[in-house]
């Protein structure tokens, strides 16, 4: 039997209906890019400001006050409160109140003005490393211009001029110049986007034709597996198009991405992507049969691996050798690589081959494998 | 009563556990995401590769360049000698971040004048960019520090002994070695809890009624009471287990430390199930089908995470959403499970965050009642 159009289209109208009959869950599906990009657009900023911090100033001197000033003229501090109590301090810490105190000893002025060396300690709430680590610097800033600033005026009341020996490092923040994690994390979220629309819907709509015994009937009409499966497909690969071009929008224009690449390679490599996910969730619903086994295979090896391993938000070069390794056979991490390549740094379609071929590889290699296994369990 | 209720318990988990794969969903995924999640998720920064150009090729320069060399968060790949190479080799991807120290760098710091120091960094990842060039300033005064401290020395060594500097010491308390995985392990484990019980118990409810055997049950004498409890109480058990579970192999994998007091945490997790079973029943009640329940618990799942804290701090948030984080139960266990494992902290610190879960908790379920009740009329 030959390849009909025809029927394709048949069972492709007969999912839209379907799919139309449910609109709330056609609303959220098309609601879901601008969810997820608004999502993850506000959401996410790890570029941290204003952090609380307590003072345990034991000195309270003019000295202790001018060093407190040099933490209040940072943007990274925020001065909740100071004490003189220790255990105050300690308090806030472990209530998350401060995520940071800094202790100045009782005899800090005094020191001061005698010479030598004295020492300030910063307890940090460590509990969240990326924070205590920014904190952390930017403390060591603070106190080391504080540093320099004492020892120039005390010198010079010795009789002695220095000027303070400075480095100023001109940092140039290529591709993402305000080093905005909007533009970081956004064009990522396609890929999540294509992995729900794409694998989880059709994983779940497909089994729920094996549940309720529709899927036999429709084997027992005269239209062949291919049919059934193209048709099946076609709908939501419009759908998880539109939300490409919905998705990408938002980002354009309503968060500022900036947007280097060609618009004909994005649309390019998130079908090629498409079809990956696509092939995925059919085949994951021929093998699960059940819906909830079906949704739970399809977050496992579709989503979670799309926000994980992918580089969409942990960078692959940090992760332990064999995982990175394993991260090869993801296909959510070459898209998500295309991705960024195409909004931050405008690479051209044709140096892109190393992320285009393996994807299409993939989309290959799943669209057989998929075909084939619904063919078996037809027969 | 309880005759009726054990009958539906028995059935439920019949049901669960009869079919193998939903046996083996109950415990596979949760451990495999967990061990996954655990190596992936770090925010930490080893070894970026940099590019270093050396124009100046005095002394200075080259000790600068030392400090990169044998700092552990940079890997200089290569010393350049065009600073057009640097630019080529960000723009290949090959290095991150490229240094180039201009000509007249050693006599700049001489003359005591600000010597500048150029740095290119590659901002697609803008976490690693930002923790990276905090590095790279790091180095840039530690650097500038010591140079001026030589100076001093050479010029009044008689003072040198006398002059006063402030250091300072950080002490970074529950997590000492700054390590990622203590941070984000308790956070997946209530992030895997939260997935789980959710889309457990809104399949379950949601599945009788798509196939019909919900309005079976309902013609037996068995109360709409009963019959959530019975519904939940098995999930609820399932939720502890697969809570415990995923604790246990998350803290004895990665050897994460457990300072506070088994029982505050076991409270917070019963605390937490309660509610993410009530989003779950509520989430059931307002779906037909299993389709429409998934979409909708992912529609609450994702916010859920993101606004949790449980990856992305709260207090850069707009203001607006800092308050919506508010509504998130898992924001409070993620207090709980941070304040138990690292913090060690007690029900002194905590009560709010156990207050705020059995508020939700009842509202929850007892929205989940009523709707249920509004259902089946």
């Amino acid at each position: 039997m030959s390849f009909s159009w025809k029927r394709m289209y048949v069972i492709a109208k007969k999912e839209v209906v379907q799919i139309l009959r449910d609109p709330r869950s056609l609303a959220i599906v098309i609601a879901m890019p601008a969810i997820l990009v608004l999502l993850f657009g506000y959401g996410v900023n790890l570029d941290q400001k204003g952090l609380p911090m307590y003072v345990c100033d034991q000195d309270s001197s003019q000295q202790s006050q001018d060093l407190l000033k040099h933490f209040q003229a940072s943007p990274y501090f925020k001065i909740v409160r100071v004490t003189s109590n220790i255990a105050c301090v300690q308090g806030a810490l472990d209530s998350g109140s401060a995520k940071m105190g800094i202790v100045i000893p009782w005899d800090f002025s005094k020191r001061l003005s005698e010479g030598g060396s004295v020492q300030v300690q910063a307890l940090v709430d460590a509990s969240d490393d990326n924070t205590a680590n920014l904190l952390i610097g930017y403390t060591q800033g603070v106190m080391q211009s504080y540093s320099s600033e004492v020892q120039i005026s005390w010198l010079r009341h010795h009789g002695q001029a220095l000027q303070s020996t400075a480095i100023n490092v001109e940092t140039r923040t290529w591709y993402n110049e305000d080093l905005a994690s909007s533009s970081f994390i956004i064009p990522g979220v396609l890929a999540l986007v294509m992995s729900v629309i794409g694998a989880f819907l059709t994983s779940l709509t497909i089994a729920r034709e094996w549940e309720r015994g529709t899927m036999e009937q429709l084997i027992s009409t005269p239209v062949s597996a291919t049919e059934i499966m193209l048709g099946k497909l076609a709908p939501y690969f419009v759908l998880g198009m539109v939300d490409t071009v919905v998705c990408a929008l938002i980002a354009l224009y309503w968060f500022r991405v900036p947007f280097r690449g060609s618009f004909l390679t994005l649309l390019f490599s998130s079908a090629l992507f498409m079809i990956v996910v696509l092939a995925l969730g059919f085949f994951i619903s021929v093998l699960a049969k059940n819906q909830f086994a079906a949704s739970q295979i399809a977050l496992l090896v579709t989503f979670l691996p799309a926000f994980l391993l992918s580089g969409f938000l942990f960078s692959i070069e940090q992760m332990p050798v064999p995982l990175q390794w394993f991260t090869r056979i993801i296909p959510a991490r070459y898209y998500v690589s295309v991705l960024k390549k195409i909004f931050l740094k405008g690479t051209p379609a044709a140096m892109l081959s190393s992320d285009l071929i393996p994807l299409a590889f993939f989309a290959l290699a799943l669209t057989i494998l998929a075909t084939r296994a619904f063919h078996k369990k037809l027969t | 009563m309880m005759g009726r209720l054990k009958q539906m318990l028995i059935k439920e988990f019949i049901q669960v556990f009869r079919d193998k794969r939903t046996r083996f969903i109950l415990i596979g995924p949760p451990v495999i995401q967990m061990l996954v999640f655990g190596y992936a998720a770090t925010y930490e920064i080893q070894h970026v590769p940099t590019v270093v150009v050396d124009l100046d090729h005095s002394q200075q320069s080259r000790e600068l360049v030392s400090h990169f060399t044998s700092s552990p968060y940079f890997a200089v790949r290569e010393q350049l000698t065009d600073s057009r190479e640097l630019g080529d080799s960000i723009e290949r991807g090959d290095a991150t971040i490229g240094i180039e120290i201009h000509a007249g760098f050693a006599h700049s710091l001489l003359k005591g004048e600000t010597a500048p120091l150029q740095v290119i960094v590659d901002a697609t990842n803008s976490n690693t960019a930002l923790i990276a060039s905090g590095y790279v300033s790091q180095i840039a005064l530690d650097f500038a520090q010591s140079y001026q401290q030589n100076r001093i020395n050479r010029i009044a060594p008689q003072l040198t002994e006398m002059i006063p500097t402030v250091q300072l010491e950080t002490r970074p308390w529950y997590n000492p070695e700054l390590r990622s995985r203590w941070f984000f392990i308790p956070g997946i484990i209530g992030s895997l809890t939260l997935v789980l019980v959710i889309t457990l118990t809104a399949f379950a409810v949601v599945r009788e009624r798509e196939i019909g055997t919900l309005e079976q049950i309902m013609v037996t004498p068995i109360r709409p009471a009963e019959f959530i409890l019975g519904k939940t109480l098995p999930f609820f058990l399932i939720g502890l287990f697969d809570v415990s579970l995923i604790a246990v192999v998350g803290s004895l994998w990665f050897q994460i430390p457990f300072r506070g007091h088994v029982s505050i945490l076991a409270l917070g997790a019963v605390l937490f199930l309660l509610c993410m079973l009530g989003v779950g029943l509520l989430i059931s009640t307002m779906s037909s089908t299993q389709q429409q329940a998934m979409v909708t618990a992912f529609f609450f799942i994702m916010p859920a995470i993101t606004f949790s804290g449980f990856g992305f701090p709260i207090n850069t948030m707009p203001q607006w959403l800092q308050y919506l984080t508010y509504l998130s139960p898992l924001r409070y266990f993620l207090v709980v499970l941070r304040g138990t494992y690292l913090k060690g902290v007690g029900m002194d610190v905590l009560w709010p965050q156990m207050a705020a879960m059995a508020g939700f908790g009842v509202v929850l379920l007892a929205l989940a009642t009523l709707r249920f009740h509004k259902a089946l009329d």
